[in-house]
C-alpha cells in the first residue's frame, strides 16, 4: 500500500497510509475508533474506491484487478454478515456455492465440524450466540482458502471466552500460511496475535514494527514493584467455566 | 453469462427459502386485497352502477394490481435488512457477478407476488367470479401482471436500496396502492369530476385495468393494451435505471 488517501467530503479520512504485510503473518492495525481503519479494510475488499496512491492485495492492484483481488481476498466486518434467516450449514453452501467449488455440501460439513458447529448446524443462525455468529461468519470467509484475509474488528462485542476462541482461530489461519490483516482497538488483541503492528491516526501510519520493536520507541522500562492483584479478565474466566461447574457461580 | 445465470439461482434459492419461512408475508399480502373485494362487493357493491352483471367481475382486475403494489413492498424491506446486515457487503466483497443480487430480489418478488395473485383468485372465484376467457386471453393477463409486478418490483429495488429505516424502505408502496382508487378499478370514470376524471384516465392504472378486464370479460381491449405495455414498459425502464443509480450511491 503505498501514499494511499481517501476524503469524504472535506473529512480527509487517509492521509497518505504505507504499509507492507508479509505473506503468512498476522499484520494488526491499531487505532481508535474514527480512525480510519475501517475505509482501508473497505478500499483493500474493493468495497470503496480510494482518491490517490496504489494498493495491492496478493499482488493484484485493487482499482484495475479488483477481479482478481476479489478471489484473492476474504472479509469479515464488524457485525456478522450472516444470513440469520438459514441455517448455519446453509450459510455456509450459499458461500461455497457463489464461489462456484465442486460439492458445497461437503466443504460445509468439514467448516461446521472445524468451528464446533455440527450441533448446531441445522439451526437457524439467528439462534446462535455472538460467538457462535462469529465463528460462521469466520468459517464463511475460509471457504475456497483464501491466501488473505481481513478482520475488521472481528472481537469488538464478544464476551471473553468467545474473543480467545476467535483468536485461537486466527493463529491457526496464520500457521496455515494466510495473511491475516486485523484491525481492532484493543490493544492486548494487538499485542497477543500480531507479528507485525502498525498504528493508525489521524489518517496516517504513526508507527509500525514488531512488539519489541515499538516497546524501544519508548524510554526504557523502569522496575516498580507493584502487589498483583488479579485481573477483572483472569476473574471472569475463572468463575464462568475454565473446568470450574456453574454451580460455584451461584453460591457464590 | 452462465456465472449471472448460476449466481442468480444460487441467491434466489436463498431468497426463496426466506419467502418459505415467512409464509406469512404472503398471507399478508393477499389480506388487504381480499379485505378491499369482499368490501367492495358485498358493502359498497349494491350502490355502484358499473354497466355490468357482476360487481366482482369488474373489480377483480384492479384488486389484482393492489395485490402487486402492496406484495412488492416486502422486496424493498428484504434488500434493505441485506443493505443494512453485512450479508450485502459480503456478497460485494465476493468475486459474483454484481447483478445476480440484485435480479434474485426481483425473481423473489415474482413468485411471491403469483402465489399471493392465485390466492386473491381463489376468493375470487369463490365470491362468484367466472370467466369464458381462452388460453390466449389469460396468457396475456398472466403476462401484463408479470410485466406490473417486475416494473413495480424494480421500484421496490430503488426504495430498498436508499432508505434509512425499514418503515421507510416501504414507504414507497402507499401511494401505488392508493393509486387504483383514482381509476376506472372501482368505479368508472365518467361520474368523476373534471380534473380527477382526468387525471383517473391518463394515469397507467386504468388502462392496464381495463385490459385485463376486457381480457377476463371477452370484449376487444384495443388501443387499451398498448398503452397498458407501454406504462408497463415506461416503468419498468425507469425503475431500472434508477435502481442502477441508486445502487452506485449505495456502493460509493
Amino acid at each position: 500500500m503505498r501514499d494511499l488517501e481517501k476524503s469524504f467530503g472535506d473529512v480527509h479520512v487517509l492521509r497518505g497510509v504505507n504499509f507492507d504485510v508479509a505473506p503468512g503473518s498476522i499484520f494488526a492495525l491499531l487505532g481508535s475508533n474514527g480512525a480510519g481503519k475501517t475505509t482501508l479494510v473497505k478500499i483493500l475488499s474493493t468495497l470503496l474506491a480510494h482518491d490517490r496512491g496504489t494498493a495491492d492485495v496478493n499482488g493484484f492492484d485493487v482499482a484495475s484487478q479488483a477481479g482478481e483481488v476479489r478471489e484473492s481476498m476474504s472479509l469479515t466486518g464488524q457485525f456478522a454478515a450472516v444470513d440469520q434467516i438459514l441455517t448455519g450449514r446453509e450459510n455456509l453452501v450459499l458461500v461455497a456455492k457463489l464461489r462456484h467449488l465442486d460439492n458445497p455440501g461437503a466443504i460445509a460439513d468439514s467448516l461446521l465440524e472445524r468451528f464446533s458447529l455440527t450441533d448446531a448446524a441445522s439451526r437457524a443462525a439467528s439462534t446462535y450466540s455472538g460467538g457462535m455468529r462469529r465463528r460462521l461468519d469466520i468459517a464463511m470467509s475460509l471457504i475456497s482458502g483464501p491466501p488473505v484475509i481481513f478482520l475488521d474488528e472481528t472481537t469488538t462485542g464478544l464476551d471473553p471466552e468467545a474473543r480467545l476462541e476467535v483468536w485461537r482461530t486466527i493463529r491457526d489461519l496464520a500457521r496455515g500460511g494466510t495473511t491475516v490483516l486485523l484491525t481492532t482497538q484493543y490493544l492486548d488483541e494487538a499485542e497477543q496475535l500480531a507479528d507485525r503492528i502498525a498504528i493508525l491516526h489521524d489518517g496516517r501510519i504513526f508507527a509500525n514494527g514488531t512488539l519489541s520493536e515499538l516497546k524501544a520507541l519508548l524510554p526504557p522500562a523502569r522496575v516498580e514493584y507493584v502487589e498483583k492483584q488479579p485481573s477483572l479478565k483472569e476473574i471472569f474466566l475463572a468463575i464462568t467455566g475454565q473446568g470450574r461447574s456453574r454451580d460455584t457461580k451461584e453460591t457464590s | 453469462m452462465t456465472a449471472l445465470v448460476a449466481d442468480t439461482r444460487t441467491l434466489t434459492g436463498r431468497s426463496l427459502r426466506h419467502l418459505l419461512r415467512s409464509p406469512d408475508t404472503i398471507v399478508t399480502t393477499a389480506v388487504m386485497p381480499i379485505a378491499f373485494m369482499l368490501l367492495f362487493v358485498y358493502v359498497f357493491g349494491g350502490a355502484i352502477t358499473t354497466g355490468t352483471d357482476s360487481y366482482v367481475e369488474y373489480l377483480l382486475s384492479g384488486i389484482l394490481l393492489i395485490t402487486i403494489a402492496s406484495g412488492v413492498s416486502y422486496t424493498a424491506y428484504r434488500l434493505f435488512l441485506d443493505v443494512s446486515g453485512g450479508i450485502f457487503e459480503r456478497l460485494r466483497s465476493m468475486p459474483i457477478t454484481r447483478a445476480s443480487v440484485l435480479w434474485a430480489h426481483v425473481l423473489t418478488s415474482l413468485v411471491s407476488n403469483l402465489v399471493s395473485l392465485a390466492v386473491v383468485m381463489i376468493v375470487a372465484f369463490a365470491m362468484g367470479f367466472r370467466s369464458g376467457a381462452d388460453v390466449i386471453a389469460w396468457l396475456a393477463v398472466v403476462g401484463i401482471l408479470v410485466l406490473f409486478t417486475v416494473a413495480l418490483t424494480w421500484l421496490a429495488v430503488v426504495a430498498g436500496l436508499l432508505a434509512k429505516t425499514q418503515d421507510g424502505a416501504i414507504a414507497f408502496s402507499f401511494p401505488l396502492i392508493f393509486l387504483p382508487f383514482i381509476s376506472s378499478a372501482f368505479v368508472p370514470t365518467a361520474t368523476m369530476p373534471g380534473p380527477v376524471r382526468w387525471f383517473a384516465e391518463n394515469q397507467p392504472v386504468t388502462a392496464i385495468v381495463n385490459t385485463v378486464r376486457g381480457l377476463l370479460a371477452q370484449e376487444p381491449v384495443g388501443g387499451d393494451i398498448w398503452v397498458a405495455l407501454a406504462w408497463c414498459a415506461a416503468i419498468l425502464a425507469g425503475a431500472v435505471v434508477a435502481a442502477m443509480a441508486a445502487y452506485r450511491r449505495r456502493t460509493g
